[in-house]
């Protein structure tokens, strides 16, 4: 009984192990793929030809980009707090692993499936501005200060929209799982289903999702032209690139999320994703990538905001809006409104 | 006893930073010692000196030819109108008549540097205030002009095609129709300037009523050019002090009350329509004749005092001469347009946001080696 014990808690450990790695892997190929992906696209929209010498069509440039980095020296400023100056990059990386854990990939892929799985991503997200504080406050450079507490203002303000948005949706699912939430679905996307409050929702939860990732037009985190680089101007190597990809993750997280929540997630029109189910990590990708490039195409054409333009922004339009959608949303499920197929 | 007062419980200070001299926002080494409230700008103190190069010195050195060689090195965007600077002044000086034809031919060149220039400044302020794409779409009009450039003098961006006398060689045979193929081609890329940055909201939010300077400011701080004609201050030299073929051509000054950095921005891109139109006025009448008038190997200006100012992309730029009748001026001044529209910078700025002054410092169009020399 004890051996039987003991394979079930190694084999428990092993199989754990090996879901770690997997996500682990997936986590750093999507970065270094989204980079790559960030600068073909954006070349894209600069007439520019972009990353296209290492590899076809220059897909090793972020593997060699990323090996320079590893390769770089770890410096830091003088009298930084050395303790939490190394602790920030953690916290973003691995609150945006979190997430990643409760994505449904499709209806096998998926390691937690949660029953409060869109409450523990918008919580876990939000978890992630405390590294970007710790990283700004840490390393005792003024612009890097200035970039932290810049974030912290636009992510406690911009939490919200993303939140009370995702709720609008959640009245038509009456579910906060994710696998419910796509189950719903098959009667046709929630986007339809909900329809003028739905994409309300969905245009406040993209503003507020390119707010939450710290992506231009909001990037005033980073803000090149006025700040330097932001938050992480003192770090460098490795430390700098777990930001980097950290950010790049979040930008992921928030378009599968906006594919959970609006477009049916993995599901695929006359039910392909039913008889051969594997396919459905294809229709999820597939359409997080559209999601993707609609924030990218954000970012390669807006000008950046000034700190306060964005929380007008939120707090005198984005807010009540999203207030107004919820009880919008509310009397179109009690007159029973909604459009299902 | 518990203090009410929320200053006393929570006591803030200002506090400096230091903006450049190695900053993307400065646009070279120029620093800025900003004194900030949290977001809040409350003074700009410009420092200046990192890349002075003691040209006006060097002036004093060098012969007359030489010094229009030196000049590209100080507005390197205005290269060309900054050559023509001096070669005025020394044709003045010595009473030279330049044929017509060199007249033309300048003038179109200065036109193609302010729009070339004017260009660059807008991918920079479109990139300065987060709009990265305009950057890539300046540089390809830039890149046309500059190929222009090349044929006709070999250089891109220090051009020395204006020797004292004429110009250091005829225009190449393909010029006309080149500046023709260019104008046509920029006609329809200007209307994107406006749909990429003009129009969007964003913008138009980040530069109305930003950066106010008034019409008695603009003349008290000896503003020139576009930042001081934003501000309604009819300014241009072209106009109220006419040379080379500015004399007998007709164009529209643009002038925009608002004095905001929207204003200033309107401006540029307004005086990039004008300078297409006067290339376009232009092009077809160039005269034939000789492209310079012979002068002395070493020039030798008469005794006395010489003063000539000339439109650059930035504003007025005035080269002042002290000659005793030697080969070299006894003492050469410049009187560059960046100097002082940065003088005007802490009276727009004070106030305002560190994403303000970014886009202000923006529409004042720095070169630092204009303002340094």
């Amino acid at each position: 009984m004890m051996t039987d014990l003991f394979t079930t808690y190694t084999g428990n450990i092993l199989q754990m192990l090996l879901i770690a790695l997997g996500y682990l892997t997936f986590f750093a190929v999507a970065g270094l793929l989204l980079v790559w992906l960030e600068r073909r696209i954006a070349a894209f929209f600069q007439l520019r030809l972009g990353p296209n010498r290492v590899g076809p069509f220059g897909l090793m440039q972020t593997i060699a980009d990323a090996l320079k980095l590893v390769s770089k020296e770890l410096t830091g400023t003088e009298r930084a707090d050395k303790f939490l100056y190394n602790l920030a990059p953690y916290f973003v990386i691995i609150t945006a692993l979190l997430a990643l854990a409760v994505l449904p990939f499709s209806g096998q892929i998926q390691a937690f499936d949660i029953n409060i799985g869109l409450f523990f991503l918008t919580a876990v997200s939000s978890v992630g501005v405390i590294g970007i504080l710790l990283g700004g406050w840490s390393s005792n450079n003024k612009y890097a200060l200035i970039g932290a507490m810049r974030s912290g203002v636009q992510t406690v303000s911009y939490e919200l929209s993303v939140g009370l948005s995702l709720l609008t949706m959640v009245l038509l699912t009456g579910s906060l799982q994710l696998s419910q939430i796509i189950e719903v679905q098959k009667d046709g996307w929630l986007i339809v289903q909900g329809h003028i409050p739905a994409i309300i929702a969905f245009m406040i939860f993209m503003i507020a999702g390119t707010a939450e990732t710290n992506r231009a037009p909001f990037d005033l985190v980073e803000a090149e032209s006025e700040l330097g680089a932001g938050f992480h101007t003192e770090y460098s190597g490795m430390k700098f690139a777990y930001f980097f990809l950290a950010e790049f993750i979040n930008m992921f997280i928030i378009s599968a999320i906006a594919v959970v929540v609006f477009f049916g997630g993995w599901l695929s029109p006359f039910g392909i994703t039913d008889s051969i189910p594997w396919l459905g990590v294809f229709w999820f990708l597939g359409k997080t990538f559209l999601v993707i490039f609609l924030m990218m195409w954000f970012r390669w054409t807006f000008p950046r905001l000034r700190v306060d333009q964005l929380l007008t922004l939120e707090w005198k339009y984005l807010l009540p809006i999203n207030l107004f959608n919820i009880v919008l949303m509310a009397v179109i499920i009690w007159l029973n409104l909604e459009i299902k197929f | 006893m518990i203090t009410t007062k929320i200053e006393d419980r929570f006591k803030t200070e200002e506090y400096f930073i230091n903006m450049g001299p190695q900053h993307p926002a400065t646009h070279g080494v120029l620093r800025l010692i900003l004194t900030i409230d949290g977001e809040i700008i409350k003074n700009v103190e410009p420092d200046l000196g990192y890349i002075h190069r003691s040209i006006e010195k060097m002036c004093e050195r060098d012969s007359y030819q030489q010094i229009v060689h030196l000049t590209d090195r100080m507005d390197y965007l205005s290269a060309h109108i900054n050559n023509e600077a001096v070669c005025l002044v020394v044709e003045n000086a010595l009473e030279l008549e330049v044929p017509e034809r060199v007249k033309v031919i300048r003038t179109i060149l200065a036109e193609l540097t302010r729009i070339s220039s004017h260009a660059l400044w807008w991918g920079v302020m479109g990139m300065d205030v987060g709009a990265l794409t305009t950057f890539m779409y300046a540089f390809r009009d830039r890149e046309l002009i500059n190929d222009i450039f090349e044929e006709t003098c070999g250089a891109r961006l220090t051009m020395n095609y204006n020797i004292p006398g004429g110009l250091m060689f005829d225009i190449h045979p393909n010029f006309v129709k080149r500046v023709k193929d260019f104008i046509a081609e920029f006609k329809t890329k200007l209307p994107e300037y406006d749909t990429l940055l003009t129009n969007n909201v964003i913008f138009q939010k980040r530069t109305k009523g930003v950066g106010f300077l008034s019409r008695e400011d603009a003349i008290s701080f000896g503003t020139s050019g576009p930042v001081a004609r934003g501000s309604g201050y009819s300014c241009d030299v072209r106009k109220h002090h006419p040379y080379s073929a500015y004399t007998k051509m007709d164009f529209k000054e643009v002038l925009r009350t608002a004095g905001d950095t929207l204003a200033r921005y309107e401006v540029r891109i307004q005086e990039m329509w004008e300078s297409v139109a006067m290339i376009e006025s232009l092009i077809d009448n160039i005269p034939e004749g000789d492209y310079k008038v012979a002068t002395k190997a070493v020039i030798k200006l008469p005794k006395g005092e010489f003063y000539q100012k000339v439109e650059t992309a930035r504003g007025e730029l005035g080269v002042f001469v002290i000659s005793k009748g030697d080969k070299s001026p006894y003492r050469l001044k410049f009187r560059s347009p960046g100097f002082s529209n940065l003088s005007a910078l802490n009276k727009m700025i004070v106030g305002g946001k560190i994403g303000d002054l970014v886009a202000v410092s923006s529409t004042l169009d720095l070169v630092v080696p204009d303002i340094d020399r």
